[in-house]
């Protein structure tokens, strides 16, 4: 239960990137994200300039490359949407490798591959420089609804609660002889998320009554 | 006196009918440290759910020093009853440790030095003024119980009610858990199925069965009245026998 520092995503340092205050990090990678959706897709150079942006932010932060190219598999069902569109895409048709692909397909697929992966990358890039109680925290100075910032406090205290409850079901299940092949295993896995679901509900309410034990109105109490 | 805890003839049934508790009985009195004991559904739970208002009695009567529980009470109550429930992943929900141990005193409409004297003492009675800054889960679970004590702490309580405070410690956190309980100066009510842990503890002991009190006495009587505990499904663990340990010296 619970590594000895940090989250999952965050990696451990003392760079300027990790010193900048949250709320620009948050500033800057909207900023960013903002520019590079709004870039038009033929503009080849100016995508690797964004990309040489991340680059320069990556090394002054001193997080290694494979640290951040590991977690981007997170984008991989977009990979797989962008590669699709080729195929199904219609207008003037081109050859590729003794393929016929769709023309204005390819250049969609160019567009959504490359604009989400520098907006994932840039993502991870904050996540792994910035500890989540500072992001919240930053997210508060940026005057974001403070209720929105509590459940996403709740949220990142219990991710690794509900996680680690999900890790024991897997273990308890695969102890017992059972590992998820094929989708005749699904209904099993969809009890399990079932069981995890009414658990964390439980929770919820064991936790709301610590709170209002501890004197709880229905109003977190302003720092 | 006034007894901090006065409770007579509480009786309670959940909404589906199961009546939990009929006709308690029972009182405590300043800087006692008392164990409740009882087999597992005996409505030891639901009786500390009533102490600081979460459920309200059915019949009968809570106080705490004289200010009854009632609607109008509550938050005073919340204040004068510190509860410490068993799994400290549901009483630590903020992202810090300070925050945490912050929340009730900050609910009792503490702010600034005066809130930040609260935390820092309340930590540095349990010893983890030095995690003050780290989130919760990412601290031992010994260290995550103790910090849920000094949420409570905090508050300044009359009484501290700690349901199954030994649960799923190793002995070396059991054992610091002990140290810190011993060392307050604080009236405490122990839900517990650890009897050793009772009988090293509390020098009282309260036997609930079937939601009524069956035993009120020393906690040494009670472990060693053999006929009463088998009528309770109370059973010492193996090679423990409180005769060889003798009845706790007589606190100062």
């Amino acid at each position: 239960m619970g590594g000895p520092h940090g989250h999952k995503l965050h990696f451990h340092g003392h760079s300027p990137v990790h010193r900048i205050p949250a709320h620009l990090k948050i500033l800057a990678l909207l900023g960013f994200v903002l520019v590079v959706v709004a870039t038009p897709r033929e503009w080849y150079w100016a995508y690797a300039a964004y990309l040489a942006a991340i680059a320069v932010v990556v090394a002054i932060s001193r997080v290694p490359a494979t640290y951040l190219l590991k977690r981007m598999v997170v984008e991989i069902p977009f990979v797989v949407f962008a590669l699709l569109l080729p195929f199904v895409a219609h207008g003037p048709y081109t050859e590729v490798l003794g393929l016929s692909l769709s023309e204005s397909g390819l250049l969609s697929a160019w567009g959504l591959l490359v604009k989400g992966t520098l907006g994932v990358l840039a993502s991870l890039t904050l996540a792994a420089t910035t500890e989540p109680q500072e992001l919240l925290a930053g997210l508060e100075r940026l005057r974001l609804p403070t209720l929105l910032v509590q459940i996403m406090g709740f949220m990142v205290r219990y991710l690794d609660v509900v996680t680690s409850e999900m890790q024991r079901m897997k273990v308890a299940r695969e102890s017992r002889g059972f590992t998820a092949r094929n989708p005749r295993h699904w209904p099993v896995l969809a009890r399990s998320a079932g069981a995890l679901f009414i658990r964390s509900y439980e929770r919820g309410e064991r936790v709301h009554l610590a709170m209002l034990s501890r004197g709880y109105t229905g109003r977190m109490p302003r720092p | 006196m006034t007894p901090v805890l006065d409770v007579r003839g509480l009786a309670f049934a959940y909404p589906d009918g199961h009546q939990a508790l009929f006709g308690v009985d029972l009182h405590v009195h300043r800087g006692e440290r008392v164990a409740l004991l009882g087999p597992n559904g005996a409505g030891k739970t639901t009786l500390v759910l009533h102490l600081n208002g979460i459920l309200s009695a059915g019949a009968g009567s809570v106080a705490v020093s004289g200010l009854p529980v009632t609607k109008e009470n509550v938050p005073e109550i919340r204040r004068r009853v510190g509860i410490v429930f068993q799994d400290p992943d549901d009483q630590l929900f903020m992202g810090t440790v300070r925050q945490d141990v912050g929340f009730g005193p900050a609910n009792l409409g503490l702010k600034g030095a005066e809130l930040e004297a609260r935390v820092q003492h309340a930590l540095d009675q349990v010893g983890m003024a030095e995690y003050a800054d780290r989130p919760p889960h990412h601290l031992s679970f010994g260290q995550r119980r103790r910090v849920a004590v000094a949420t409570v702490l905090a508050m300044e309580p009359e009484i501290l009610v700690l349901d199954e405070p030994s649960s799923n410690l190793d002995p070396a956190s059991r054992r610091e858990l002990a140290d810190i309980l011993r060392s307050l100066d604080v009236t405490v009510l122990m839900v517990t199925h650890d009897l050793p842990y009772a009988l090293e503890l509390c020098p009282r002991a309260v036997v609930l069965s079937d939601g009524t009190v069956v035993a009120d006495g020393s906690t040494y009587d009670v472990l060693t009245d053999d006929e009463l505990m088998r009528a309770h499904r109370l059973e010492l663990p193996f090679g423990f026998d409180p005769r060889t340990v003798g009845p706790p010296p007589v606190r100062g």
